[in-house]
């Protein structure tokens, strides 16, 4: 039985009728995930512009070496604050990048045994533990047993937060050195030790100073261990002992205060901070992208999703 | 220059140096280890007062009173309140997330990229700093924009609706909160989705399929388990985050602090860690307390991590058996 010329007319127009439908979902659907897209960036954008906007006005020499003045006044600065978000980087990294880069090497050359994935499985987690039980937990081992508040507390609190950043990254960019390389120093005879610190290390610096550099942004826009290690202050640092301030800690106390000097004076520190943290952000970025392509940008940025076996 | 050694080692037979480089490295790498322990152990047995003393009704107890000799504490509304917010913002920001993490592994390297990396740029303003701008700039706007014609419109009928419309509440900091989990969510979600092989999706498109078709087709039944761990991924940090959430959620204590609208303070388990650990006293109940808090807090966000990882990581183990093959 052939069609008729009725039927096939009503083929067309049903098939039709379905493509143009499913042209016109798939168009919405490009139109919702484009403005996914937009949505997202608009905070950033947002951010960005106010913290600029209103943070420039309050900078000043002042502003950015003196101690603060009295609450409310809008005089003095955030000096000490500064300082003491360097010596806390300082400090935390002198205790967190040498066991997280001594950890990274244990994953990659000793790590094709069980110990080795639990560690990279029990690393990537860790990495995801709230920062601010971290903070309890440098409270509870340091400043509960000396009795006072300590910067060490803090360095302590904060190189548990870099250290399984730059472990993952140093394991991965180690992984990237082909392995001639190491056979190569094996066939020179030399011990293991120097083949990893000599060889391997040099030929992935840049990828391991890509992650320790990342995880020091990281922790320096941390501010819950903050508030139970080294609690803030207003005098610039004087000993390991005592409260020390810092710029996290900082624009929290001022966002608390409701006066519109305080208000102002923390928009100054959070444009101070920002600066120091997108600038160590996109600067790795733009050097090592430009040096390395993308892949191992793209692996740091899954902070710990492992694509290891 | 490095000098060769000469003398061969005995196969077998490590020399000194290497075996003290070699226990070195695994020492630094079991640390991980020893501090999951230690501070699993510490909070426990520094809460350990709390929970002799309440028991579970520290768990389900909704009081909330540090005064002296009228000391009672119940964690309940501050797991709730975490579990809400949490929660709002996975509503929120996942579908936010795979929608951008679908954009950018389908864009062509020169626009994704740069959108990647700008959606990126989002996990390194400092949550302090979410907070400062949340505070300031974005509840004003949330406020007049969409908290008071919602209120206007239903607050009387609906009780999600109900309160006062004052920017301090769940719903602003679950916004902020589902901002913050993007970078996170939509970062795996975009590998994972690269993930799935390249002919499954060429198969969708020779079948006649639109770009959406083919995503429904090809891509989402391949990478759901991983899309899921993804999610859970940002679960975990949601429930963990703290200065943004102190600052913008209202701080309510005790039985005022259980969710039970949209524009009502509330307290999540770590904004009240935030709010009132430097005050607490440890001859009291309270810093016990705290850190019983922060016990529950650390388990919850263990399990939400082993799950999420568990996933993502056999999810992206899938892919390379596939892509072996």
């Amino acid at each position: 039985m052939t069609t008729t010329q009725e039927r096939r007319q009503e083929y067309r127009a049903l098939f039709k009728s379905n493509v143009e439908k499913r042209l016109l979902v798939d168009k919405a659907v490009r139109i919702i995930v484009f403005a996914c897209v937009i949505i997202a960036i608009i905070p950033l954008g947002s951010i960005l512009v106010e913290v600029f906007k209103n943070g420039a006005a309050a900078l000043s020499y002042e502003f950015l070496t003196e101690t603060p003045g009295a609450i409310g006044s809008g005089e003095g600065g955030i000096g000490p604050a500064i300082q003491g978000t360097l010596i806390i980087i300082g400090l935390s990294s002198l205790i967190g990048v040498p066991i997280g880069v001594m950890s990274g090497i244990y994953l990659s050359e000793y790590g094709d045994n069980k110990l080795a994935k639990s560690i990279r499985f029990f690393n990537d987690v860790f990495m995801e533990f709230p920062s601010i039980v971290l903070g309890i937990f440098a409270f509870l081992m340091i400043v509960l047993i000396l009795g006072h508040f300590s910067v060490w507390a803090g360095a302590f609190a904060l190189s548990l937060i870099m250290f399984p950043i730059v472990a993952r990254t140093t394991e991965e960019s180690l992984k990237m050195v082909p392995v001639t390389y190491r056979e190569a120093g094996t066939a020179l005879g030399l011990k293991k030790w120097v083949i990893t610190f000599r060889i391997v290390i040099s030929a992935a610096k840049n990828g391991m100073i890509t992650g320790i550099l990342l995880s020091v942004s990281r922790i320096g826009g941390e501010t819950a261990p903050l508030i139970m290690t080294i609690l803030g202050s207003s005098q610039f640092f004087s000993s390991m002992d005592v409260p020390m301030d810092a710029l996290p800690l900082r624009i929290w106390r001022l966002s608390l205060l409701p006066y519109d000097s305080a208000q102002l004076q923390g928009w100054g520190s959070a444009l101070v901070l920002i600066i120091i943290i997108l600038g160590i952000n996109l600067g790795i970025r733009y050097y090592f992208a430009n040096k390395r392509g993308h892949g191992l940008i793209g692996r740091l940025i899954k902070q710990g999703v492992s694509k290891q076996k | 220059m490095v000098r060769a050694r000469l003398k061969p080692e005995k196969p077998g037979k490590l020399p000194i140096s290497d075996k003290v480089f070699k226990i070195g490295a695994t020492l630094a790498g079991v640390y991980v280890l020893i501090m999951i322990a230690l501070l699993v152990f510490q909070l426990f047995s520094e809460s350990y007062p709390i929970w002799e003393e309440d028991g579970l009704s520290f768990i389900v107890g909704t009081d909330w009173n540090a005064v002296e000799d009228r000391e009672s504490f119940g964690a309940l509304p501050y797991i709730l309140g975490t579990l809400a917010t949490a929660a709002l913002a996975m509503a929120i920001g996942v579908p936010l997330s795979l929608g951008i993490a679908m954009f950018i592994s389908d864009a062509p390297a020169k626009i994704g990229g740069p959108l990647g990396f700008l959606v990126e740029l989002l996990a390194a303003v400092p949550s302090v700093i979410y907070g400062l701008w949340g505070l300031f700039v974005f509840r004003i706007y949330f406020k007049d924009w969409i908290e008071k014609p919602l209120h206007d419109a239903f607050g009387d009928s609906i009780w999600l609706f109900s309160g006062t419309p004052f920017g301090l509440d769940i719903i602003t900091a679950s916004v902020i909160l589902a901002i913050m989990i993007i970078p996170t969510v939509s970062a795996v979600s975009r590998e994972i989705m690269k993930a799935v092989p390249q002919q499954q999706k060429e198969a969708a498109y020779m079948l006649g399929a639109t770009k959406w078709e083919m995503f429904r087709l090809a891509v989402f039944p391949y990478s759901k388990t991983g899309l899921i761990g993804a999610s859970i991924l940002g679960l975990g940090r949601a429930v963990g985050e703290t200065m943004a959430v102190t600052m913008l959620i209202g701080n309510a204590t005790g039985i005022a602090a259980i969710p039970s609208s949209f524009f009502k303070p509330s307290q999540t388990m770590s904004s009240i860690i935030a709010n009132e650990f430097v005050e607490a006293s440890p001859a009291s109940l309270h810093l016990p307390a705290l850190i019983g808090v922060a016990l529950v807090l650390l388990l919850i966000a263990i399990v939400i991590n082993v799950v999420a990882h568990i996933l993502v990581t056999r999810m992206l183990k899938v892919k390379e058996g596939a892509i072996n093959n």
